[in-house]
């Protein structure tokens, strides 16, 4: 299949595709971020995790809707206050539905898939009914249109450069806040050990709380990036949650820096074969490998070795 | 202190503890000794609510602690530390002591918690879990310590670890009752560390406490009858 191709244009090839990646990865990255503190210290596998970026991304598209009907001249930066908002609305439904529905099946891990699940389809029903079946798409600023001229075969789109940029400022801030804050060390401890979290003092029931509402938070972010690469449909979101497990899973669960490792080979992986073969057979040439690593590598890439 | 009064626990219909009273003066060193399956574990469990009471009260300084959440005992001076230790493995010897200062409110570890384990000062770096079990029982006493607690649950706190070690720890605990003013109330098996470090040695045989005898009027033979398998 390379044949065809000098090894210049390869390189250029490869080069672009990476870069077309960035936009994927960045969305892999804040889901999978997450969908891993959610799993890490709840046990819960969220399906209902995508209907949360998907809620970012709606947001993110009444807000450009908003911006260009009544503030036309501040539309060039409608994205940063659209992200804002997405977090908060992804995290405050977060924390609702942790209130009403998850607290009261985090000692039946196996229902929570299923409560998800059903709480996924009634989310896209909701979206079906209030905002229409059809896709909507969201209009970018100029200044995010356009690429970034590198050589005469090699150009970069910016909007990539920036959601990788903000993927990256997020994900230390996750790092930040799990690793040196002291609400991160709550959470660390919960998620180490519930029972005797409670027993030294800590509050698991608001750590579960505000850690759903985080992980929701971010998942809207993601859907704000998400806005770029693809058009917000009801059930958009279900395309990526697969996707996403498989990065949690492949990173080794509860390890940042794996989900981060993960969250790129993967995307890379697919977007550079992307342009070499039909979408579906780059999706399972992935797959396969990472099957293949997961049977040599069950606890995924990176994991944390301490004596038992 | 803590006062235990006429406490049922059950799993399901099974009831464990039937009736179990208990007081513990300020500054008092109890030791409740047992075989393996007669209640110990459980009691120490039910105390810091991670099972379930059944019915009777348990209240420290006249407050009532049965229906709490742990970690509300523990801000009411409820500190624990489980059998098997029960540390946070992949965290860090310092951000182990630190999750105790969540309901103490402080934001650095105070310095007489490592004063009293040096070791913990020297290893403060190195994660949890690769610590020797000696090490590990030591950061989970001041874990539990950094809560600022009136009274300190032990669950067999000698398990697993070397005899020599085992010394250290009486000496180690005596003087945390000294220096802070607070009352420790350990669950054992080993009749002479029992012995050695407290003031009034229970057993608890079936679920139901049987001996109460102050350390003076001990009589140990009596007491290893108990144990003795």
């Amino acid at each position: 299949m390379f044949g065809d191709y000098s090894i210049g244009d390869l390189g250029s090839i490869f080069v672009m595709q990476g870069f077309a990646g960035l936009i994927l990865f960045s969305v892999y990255v804040l889901m999978a971020l997450g969908l891993a503190i959610i799993f890490g210290q709840m046990g819960v596998i969220n399906m209902a995790h995508g209907e949360f970026m998907i809620l970012g991304a709606y947001v993110t598209w009444m807000t450009s809707n908003v911006f260009q009907s009544y503030l036309p001249s501040l539309f060039s930066g409608y994205f940063f206050l659209a992200m804002i908002l997405a977090f908060l609305a992804s995290g405050a439904l977060g924390m609702l539905v942790e209130w009403v529905l998850i607290r009261h099946l985090y000692k039946r891990p196996l229902d929570t898939l299923l409560a998800t699940w059903g709480l996924s389809l009634m989310l896209q029903q909701a979206y079906r009914s209030i905002f229409g079946a059809r896709e909507v798409g969201v209009e970018l600023p100029q200044w995010m249109l356009g690429s970034l001229h590198v050589t005469d075969s090699i150009e970069v789109p910016i909007n990539g450069v920036f959601v990788m940029g903000l993927t990256v400022l997020i994900t230390i801030a996750v790092a930040y806040i799990m690793f040196r804050s002291r609400w991160g060390r709550q959470v660390r401890a919960v998620v180490q050990n519930r029972i005797m979290a409670g027993a030294v003092g800590i509050n698991t029931a608001k750590v579960d709380r505000y850690t759903f509402a985080l992980g929701c938070g971010i998942a809207g972010v993601a859907g704000s990036a998400f806005t770029m690469i693809g058009s917000t449909g009801p059930t958009s979101g279900q395309l990526y949650i697969v996707d996403t497990f498989l990065v949690v899973v492949f990173g080794g669960a509860a390890s940042l820096l794996g989900t981060i490792a993960s969250a790129f080979s993967i995307s890379q992986t697919q977007s550079t074969l992307e342009f070499f073969m039909s979408g579906s057979m780059a999706k399972v040439l992935t797959l396969l490998a990472v099957v293949g690593i997961l049977m040599l590598r069950p606890q995924g890439l990176f994991a944390l070795k301490v004596r038992k | 202190m803590l006062a235990i009064n006429d406490l049922h626990v059950a799993y399901g219909q099974s009831e464990v503890l039937h009736g179990l009273n208990v007081s513990v003066a300020p500054n008092e060193i109890v030791a409740i000794m047992g075989r393996n399956g007669m209640g110990k574990t459980t009691l120490m469990k039910s105390l810091m609510g991670i099972v379930p009471i059944k019915s009777g009260s348990v209240t420290m300084d006249g407050d009532e602690l049965g229906a709490l959440p742990s970690y509300d005992r523990v801000a009411k001076g409820l500190a624990y530390v489980p059998q098997g230790r029960m540390i946070f493995s992949t965290m860090t010897v310092k951000e182990n002591i630190e999750t105790g200062l969540v309901v103490s409110g402080g934001s650095e570890v105070p310095e007489d918690i490592y004063e009293l384990f040096p070791v913990l000062l020297e290893m403060k770096g190195r994660r949890g879990g690769n610590l020797s079990g000696g090490q590990q029982q030591q950061l989970a006493i001041a874990r539990a310590l950094a809560t600022k607690p009136k009274v300190l649950l032990l669950d067999e706190p000698t398990e697993g670890i070397q005899p020599s070690i085992i010394k250290d720890m009486a000496k180690t605990l005596k003087r945390i009752r000294d220096e802070r003013g607070l009352s420790i109330v350990v669950s054992e098996q080993v009749l002479s560390f029992a012995l050695d470090i407290a003031d009034r040695v229970l057993v608890i045989e079936n679920g139901e406490i049987v001996r109460d005898d102050p350390r003076d009027s001990v009589d140990a033979a009596q007491i290893s009858k108990f144990l003795s398998v």
